[in-house]
């Protein structure tokens, strides 16, 4: 019990994908503009992430260990999370239109979220096991989702400040990653390893 | 014929202004100001004017080159209260590069790039700290034994000296960690909380030698801050009660591993934290209900990177993290608008 809590307060705060392992870099500042979409983004990649590290693992484990074939692991773990990423956009697609709307380019995107794919190939470079793997995906999908809401808000009240003009935008986003990567250091040993 | 003189509301005018707001809590600051040079030295003078010097420069040249009012926005205190409180996290023997970064990072990059006075996102004292305990553990975490306690008195002229000229080696055959550090390391060496707190002279009554003073002298000014209607009760309350709650816990589970609550809130930077940093009213939650869910994020988180985390105190992490936090918390804690519903 203790080892599944230590994966998640790792995945979550101490190797946040985003703030420390700087994996998922382009839907954080992409989606980030308005809290709604960023809500919306959180739990569409959440959906992604766990699943397709669950998927994953079974291609790992099942097919391309057995088979001898795991140089293969890199292009049929990219096939596995496209896979994915459509069944989610089809879900998506029906159950919620408005949202499938207001996400537009960045559901496909997900993709290429870096994070995705950096997620499933952690699995099994640090070889966890099923249940592990599946936290492992669910904590870092947490963690990126957490960030990705707490940075939208800062950004809609940053869009009304005074910032000065050379700074407008992406810069003073950047800058502001950077100082939210610099407070989560404050959670470094908190995990060893 | 008498004219009818007309004018758009507000009507009825505080009295209140920016200036007078950071000067009262400059003013709430003194007493914990005083303690904190009594019982650390000259040092703390010399360091503070050097902020202070460093915090208006910066000022003045970021106005200038952004076509602000120079005159409205220096003689604000802003920039002064930013340097003071960030004064209280540098050892007093550390090398005057360490203040003039911090107090250049605080006032250029966390208060100015966002827009100046009223702005910023981060608590600038808190970025301006939290980047150099990163960048400079060594230099950051070598405090001096409070004066009551330590054999070696420093005159002004040997302060002057040490800080301007002695690299990190000269002071390093003084100073040690704080008490939390000091804590935090000897537990991980097995040693049972008993044996710690007995063995040191680093301990006093409730909290470090020297730091439960300044503890208690700034539980003081925020009681003044209180009284003057600066601050408003929900963000120190919650805090305060949320590490006593947490630290209460866990020392009730295991007295000999987890050191007494008051230890926690009589030591580090928890009172000044409480009443000056985390009430800063551009960086905190605005909404009463919001305020009490940032004050208590404050308080646990402070207790979680004090108890497990790698850093000697957790209240400058937490208050960042939390400012992170703020404008969510703000925006799912709207009160309810008078005569609209329950929901929506």
């Amino acid at each position: 019990m203790a080892e599944y809590l230590l994966i998640l307060v790792s995945t979550v705060l101490v190797n946040n994908f985003v703030l420390v392992k700087f994996l998922g870099l382009c839907p954080f500042m992409g989606v980030s503009r308005k809290l709604e979409t960023a809500i919306g983004m959180a739990f569409a990649t959440t959906f992604v992430l766990t699943l397709s590290s669950i998927c994953s693992y079974l291609v790992n484990h099942f097919i391309l260990v057995p088979l001898d074939i795991t140089y293969l692991r890199t292009i049929s773990f990219i096939l596995v999370i496209a896979v994915v990423v459509q069944f989610t956009e089809m879900v998506v697609h029906k159950t919620s239109p408005l949202l499938y709307q207001v996400l537009g380019i960045f559901l496909p995107l997900i993709t290429t979220n870096c994070a995705v794919l950096g997620v499933a190939l952690l699995n099994v470079q640090q070889e966890l096991d099923f249940f592990s793997s599946a936290l492992y995906g669910f904590g870092a999908a947490v963690g990126f989702s957490l960030v990705l809401i707490l940075f939208a808000a800062m950004r809609e009240h940053i869009v009304a400040a005074d910032v000065p003009l050379a700074f407008r935008g992406p810069a003073i986003a950047l800058i502001t990653a950077g100082l939210m990567s610099m407070a989560f250091m404050g959670f470094s040993g908190l995990v060893r390893g | 014929m008498t004219v009818l003189r007309t004018s758009s509301s507000p009507h009825i005018h505080g009295p209140n202004s920016v200036p007078k707001l950071m000067f009262t809590v400059l003013a709430c600051l003194l007493p914990a100001l005083l303690a904190h040079g009594w019982f650390f030295g000259a040092g703390i003078a010399v360091h503070l004017t050097l902020a202070c010097a460093t915090a208006l420069g910066c000022e003045a040249l970021m106005l200038s080159l952004r076509d602000k009012s120079r005159m409205l926005f220096l003689t604000d205190g802003s920039a002064l209260v930013s340097a003071t409180l960030l004064c209280f996290a540098i050892p007093p023997l550390a090398p005057w590069w360490l203040t003039v970064i911090g107090v250049s990072f605080a006032i250029v990059v966390a208060k100015h790039l966002y827009g100046g006075l009223g702005h910023n996102p981060f608590n600038p004292a808190m970025v301006g700290y939290v980047l150099l305990l990163i960048s400079f553990p060594r230099e950051m975490t070598a405090w001096l034994t409070p004066a009551t306690h330590s054999a070696l008195h420093y005159d002004f002229g040997a302060t002057l000296d040490l800080i301007f000229n002695a690299g990190i080696t000269g002071v390093d055959a003084v100073t040690m960690a704080s008490p939390l550090d000091h804590l935090r390391m000897e537990l991980s060496r097995t040693h049972s909380m008993v044996e710690i707190l007995n063995n040191g002279e680093l301990y006093g009554r409730l909290g470090g030698t020297g730091w439960e003073w300044v503890n208690a002298m700034a539980l003081l000014g925020g009681l003044l801050l209180l009284w003057r209607k600066i601050i408003h009760w929900h963000i120190p309350v919650a805090m305060l009660l949320a590490l006593l709650i947490s630290a209460g816990f866990f020392h009730l589970l295991d007295p000999g591993r987890y050191s007494d609550p008051m230890l926690h809130l009589f030591s580090g930077a928890t009172m000044l934290g409480a009443f000056f940093i985390a009430t800063d009213p551009v960086s905190a939650a605005t909404t009463n209900r919001g305020r009490l869910y940032y004050g208590a994020g404050i308080g646990i988180i402070t207790y979680i990177i004090r108890t497990w985390g790698g850093y000697p105190d957790g209240v400058a992490f937490a208050v960042l993290l939390m400012n992170m936090a703020a404008p969510t918390l703000d925006h799912f804690t709207q009160p309810r608008a008078f005569g609209h519903g329950e929901r929506d």
